[in-house]
């Protein structure tokens, strides 16, 4: 089915340029000329949309359901014999299929009781691919899952078409609540429709109204009755072979054949029309093709009054045929017809095909694709790029999940079941989930990071530590830095502290660099950044001794950034300006080789850069201090530790 | 600069029947039916009750707003709007958390300020700007001036409002790893007692009176706890709701008839986490939670929900009615839990 659709915001006869995403299309108007200048074109891009389905409010439901019904599926253990799970197959499919019927009724409810005509339209169209749909899987599971042999077949097929044939019980309802049911004008429509269907205890009800009515045809009307009462239904649980079974319904069909040849009712043409349904007569079925509605309820009807044991394999020959028959040659197939008889036909691949070009959304095919597979019913059916069927329809509707920003998470459950591509579907999508507040960033990392995912851990912390740096959030940034174990980042992050002390004079965020405990480890730098502050924590309280020696390991052990090495000398000149002696004689000696250390490295490229004449005074007067005060230190550290104590 | 598309986030109220009615056996029954919605702009993060009739919700695009319900119309509309509460210079800063006492509101955000509103009041009371470095996550009410925030460095801050400074009057923090805090809730009777949950998973119990490290720690989940609640009127009952998709009924015994509960503190049976004994040498009760080591037996816990949720993201209790709202876009309610 193809759909032509105009861009309303391009003009026509312009040209358009497009590109793939993962479940629209981005179009825009382009000026496309051989050669020359380019002018102006619009400004727009326009987003197509392919499947509107996935933001339908009610469908949703759907949606979620069937993920908790297929994850449900997917945990059924694999060793137990398939004989003991088809009735765990059978629920399951039967609990798809009320959520089906489930989103049917608040789709009908909401067409209903709508003012808006758009949405009433809508919503009516929804509700009847629905019905389609679970038409559909319903005669799958009758088919192929539940797998009934002869005998069972046609019982469930009747159930089958009663279940989609509910106007009967509301007919029936209109016309036993009126005042006199045996002269409602719908009467027989309604007793042919329950013949039809094969419900004979409500004709036999229906029936009696009518005798009572007609005295003199009193015993007509009784013979009818008993007639109806004989037939024989097979019950599947009981005692009866299947051929014992058609012995006794070939009997029963010789004395409707006798009763009609005897004329017994051929003074009532309705219940001579009765006794021709029974006996299954095609003209007479097609007669009344309005009360059947459809070429399947015809069918079933007429396997029920001719073939009731019909084997499986034999059913695509009288489906074709029914198929011919009611449709006449003006009417064409619907799609849902060859749907339907591929099911007939048993060919299962052919429903899958049929149903996928059919429908808009993937989530039919998908998951009826993937409990039959359960079932084993699926030969391996190879594509050519390497999946199967099962796993090549849930990746597509996964897919298409994914684009949605809240059913994304169901999503990731499908892929997980992919063995084959899932993984790498997976990390491919999960890294364009965007990303507009910290939670949904820790809900895609959980996911991440339970699968190993560390490539995609990375990257979405440092998208994440990025933007928090961007907004000055240092703090943030640290943490999405430390979640991602990701080292240089941490040093980025100190970098900016650093720079910002030495900006400031004071320390920002103090809340953050006093509490790193075992995170300080994670780059050099922010253990450089931990310490420094924790020599100023020291320094204020008055520890002068430790503060020291801490300040000293900072620069021989190498944690500082060389850089750095002028700020934390300057920072030692107050210890060195002290009263009392704080720096050991070997410490200012690994003091002085620090500063010299640091000076020769300076002078190497102080000729080569041009700076300001009074950068450089400052420079050298800092050095000069130090030296001096380096100087004083070590005369009174010598003094003091070569005195002896009396 | 980020886009984002916009979304179709709501705001409902929902109805689940007004009766409790005795006699049924499941505590799941009959749908709730939705009275009244109203569009919101972006995620909502956080939402209370201000009063009767007026909600407060915290959104990630940074707004703070109002809405009321009218019951007889039942309608709701927006009441008042603070668009860019929470923001960077140049990006939204989503709105974390909000808390109310009325006609107090306090919200906090992913830009590490906290706000004080006032209901019916158009500009902001006091702003904290940057005071935390890192995003909080949750506040709560510690009394009617002090409030407790948690961070995602793993620091639950007080903050006392007489004073003028803005800075927090107390920094507790686990010592260790810095795990971040993603819930708190104070004890309804004992002001003291605080339970925070984080990205662990661990349920913590805090004494703010003293020391800075939390009383007891509990395994409590396989993922991030989101939220921590403490039942109103019976505290013995506290329920936690995480990403692994579970939802937890804490039990806490306190019998009167088992003395180790009551009074000082060198009774040997109680065994606590913490070096220090507890507070109380002057005969105050002490509470079961501060002697928390779910080893022990004291504590109970019971899943609230058929396992295979998603996440569990948001839960709410009063009385015996629990309700919950998972990321399978679905809310359970329990009408007959047993406190």
């Amino acid at each position: 089915m193809r759909v032509k659709k105009n861009i309303p915001a391009i003009s026509d006869g312009k040209h358009m340029g497009f590109a793939w995403g993962p479940g629209d299309i981005l179009v825009y108007e382009t000026l496309y000329k051989a050669s020359g200048a380019s002018g102006s074109g619009c400004s727009f891009i326009h987003e197509i949309r392919k499947d509107e389905d996935i933001y339908s409010p009610i469908l949703r439901k759907l949606f979620n359901e069937s993920h908790h019904i297929f994850v449900g599926l997917q945990t059924i253990r694999e060793e137990l014999p398939s004989k003991s799970k088809k009735p765990q197959f059978v629920s399951i499919s039967k609990n798809y299929r009320s959520v089906i019927r489930a989103c049917m009724e608040e789709l009908q409810q909401v067409a209903v009781s709508t003012r808006n005509v758009e949405l009433a339209t809508q919503c009516g169209n929804q509700v009847s691919i629905l019905l389609a749909i679970e038409l559909i899987w319903n005669l799958c599971e009758v088919l192929f899952i539940d797998a009934a042999p002869a005998g069972s077949l046609l019982l469930h097929l009747l159930d089958w078409v009663r279940l989609h044939k509910a106007d009967v019980d509301e007919r029936a309802r209109e016309v036993l609540q009126s005042e006199s049911p045996a002269e409602h004008h719908d009467y027989w429509d309604v007793v042919v429709s329950y013949v039809l269907q094969g419900r004979l205890e409500e004709v036999r009800q229906m029936l009696v109204k009518q005798g009572t009515l007609q005295p003199a045809a009193r015993s007509m009307y009784k013979q009818m009755d008993t007639l109806l009462s004989k037939m024989p239904f097979y019950n599947p649980g009981g005692t009866q072979t299947l051929t014992e079974f058609d012995v006794k319904w070939r009997h029963w069909h010789e004395e409707v054949d006798r009763c009609l040849q005897d004329n017994s009712f051929a003074s009532n043409r309705h219940l001579e029309v009765i006794c021709k349904i029974l006996l299954g007569d095609e003209d007479t079925l097609l007669d009344h093709k309005e009360l059947l509605g459809t070429w399947y309820h015809f069918l079933v009807t007429r396997l029920l009054f001719c073939h009731p044991t019909v084997k499986p394999t034999e059913l695509h020959y009288y489906a074709q045929s029914c198929m011919t028959m009611f449709l006449d040659s003006r009417s064409v197939s619907e799609p849902l017809d060859n749907i339907l008889l591929a099911a007939f036909e048993f060919d299962i691949h052919q429903v899958i095909k049929e149903c996928s070009i059919a429908l808009n959304n993937w989530w039919f095919v998908a998951h009826l694709t993937d409990l039959l597979d359960h079932c084993k019913l699926l030969q391996s059916h190879n594509l050519h790029f390497g999946s199967n069927l099962r796993e090549f329809l849930l990746l597509e509707y996964a897919s298409g999940l994914f684009t949605h920003h809240s059913l994304w998470q169901l999503a990731v459950d499908y892929f997980d079941h992919c063995p084959e591509f899932g993984r790498v579907y997976l990390e491919l999508q999960i890294e364009r989930v965007p990303l507009e507040t910290e939670r949904k960033a820790l809900k895609v990392l959980r996911i991440c990071e339970q699968r190993q995912m560390s490539e995609q851990v990375r990257s979405i912390c440092k998208i994440m530590a990025m933007r928090a740096l961007r907004n000055n959030r240092l703090g943030s940034a640290l943490s999405w830095s430390i979640r991602a174990k990701d080292a240089a980042f941490a040093t980025l992050i100190s970098e900016r502290f650093l720079q910002d002390y030495c900006a400031k004079g004071t320390f920002s965020d103090l809340d953050l660099i006093d509490n790193l405990g075992p995170a300080m480890l994670l780059s050099d730098r922010l253990t450089f950044l931990g310490k420094y502050r924790e020599f100023h924590k020291l320094y204020g309280e008055k520890r002068f001794r430790e503060a020291a020696k801490l300040l000293l390991s900072l620069m021989t052990a190498k944690i500082a950034p060389q850089s750095f090495w002028m700020t934390l000398l300057t920072d030692a000149l107050p210890l060195l300006e002290q009263k009392e002696v704080i720096f050991t004689a070997d410490q200012t000696y690994e003091l002085m080789f620090c500063l010299e250390e640091l000076t020769s490295s300076l002078n190497i490229t102080a000729s080569s850069t041009d700076r300001p004449m009074q950068e450089e005074d400052v420079e050298v007067t800092k050095v000069e201090l130090l030296r001096l005060a380096l100087a004083r230190n070590l005369a009174q550290a010598i003094v003091k530790e070569g005195t002896v104590e009396t | 600069m980020n886009v984002f598309f916009p979304t179709d986030n709501r705001i409902s109220i929902w109805s689940i029947g007004s009766n409790l009615s005795t006699g049924m056996e499941d505590g799941f029954e009959g749908d709730p039916q939705l009275l009244c919605e109203h569009k919101h702009d972006g995620d909502v993060l956080d939402l209370q009750f201000l009063d009767q009739d007026r909600i407060v919700t915290a959104s990630s695009t940074g707004a703070v707003t109002i809405f009321r319900h009218h019951q007889n119309s039942q309608t709701i509309s927006v009441s008042q709007l603070w668009a860019r509460a929470h923001c960077y210079p140049c990006d939204n800063a989503p709105c974390t958390g909000v808390v109310c006492s009325s006609p107090e509101i306090v919200t906090v955000g992913e830009d590490g300020r906290i706000i004080v509103f006032r209901a019916d009041q158009e500009g902001v009371v006091r702003v904290i700007e940057n005071a935390d470095s890192s995003t909080i996550h949750a506040v709560t009410y510690l009394r009617t001036t002090e409030i407790l925030t948690v961070n995602s460095i793993g620091q639950l801050k007080l903050w006392d409002f007489r004073q003028q400074s803005n800075s927090p009057s107390q920094i507790l923090s686990l010592s260790g790893d810095r795990v971040p805090l993603h819930c708190v809730d104070r004890h309804p009777n004992q002001q003291h007692i605080v339970a925070t949950g984080g990205q662990d998973g661990m349920l913590c119990v805090w004494d703010v009176r003293q020391g800075n490290t939390p009383f007891s720690l509990m395994e409590a989940h396989t993922a991030e706890m989101w939220e921590v609640h403490f039942h109103p009127t019976n505290p013995d009952h506290l329920f936690t709701c995480s990403e692994d998709g579970s939802l937890l009924h804490w039990e806490t015994s306190s019998h009167s008839d088992m003395p180790s509960f009551l009074q000082g503190g060198r009774n040997s049976s109680m065994v606590s986490r913490s070096a220090m004994a507890p507070a109380g040498g002057n005969q105050s009760l002490i509470s079961a939670w501060l002697s928390g080591d779910s080893s022990k037996g004291r504590l109970e816990t019971t899943h609230m929900l058929p396992s295979q949720t998603l996440s569990v993201n948001s839960l709410d209790v009063l009385g015996p009615c629990l309700v919950c709202g998972t990321d399978g876009e679905a809310i359970f309610v329990n009408r007959q839990v047993p406190v």
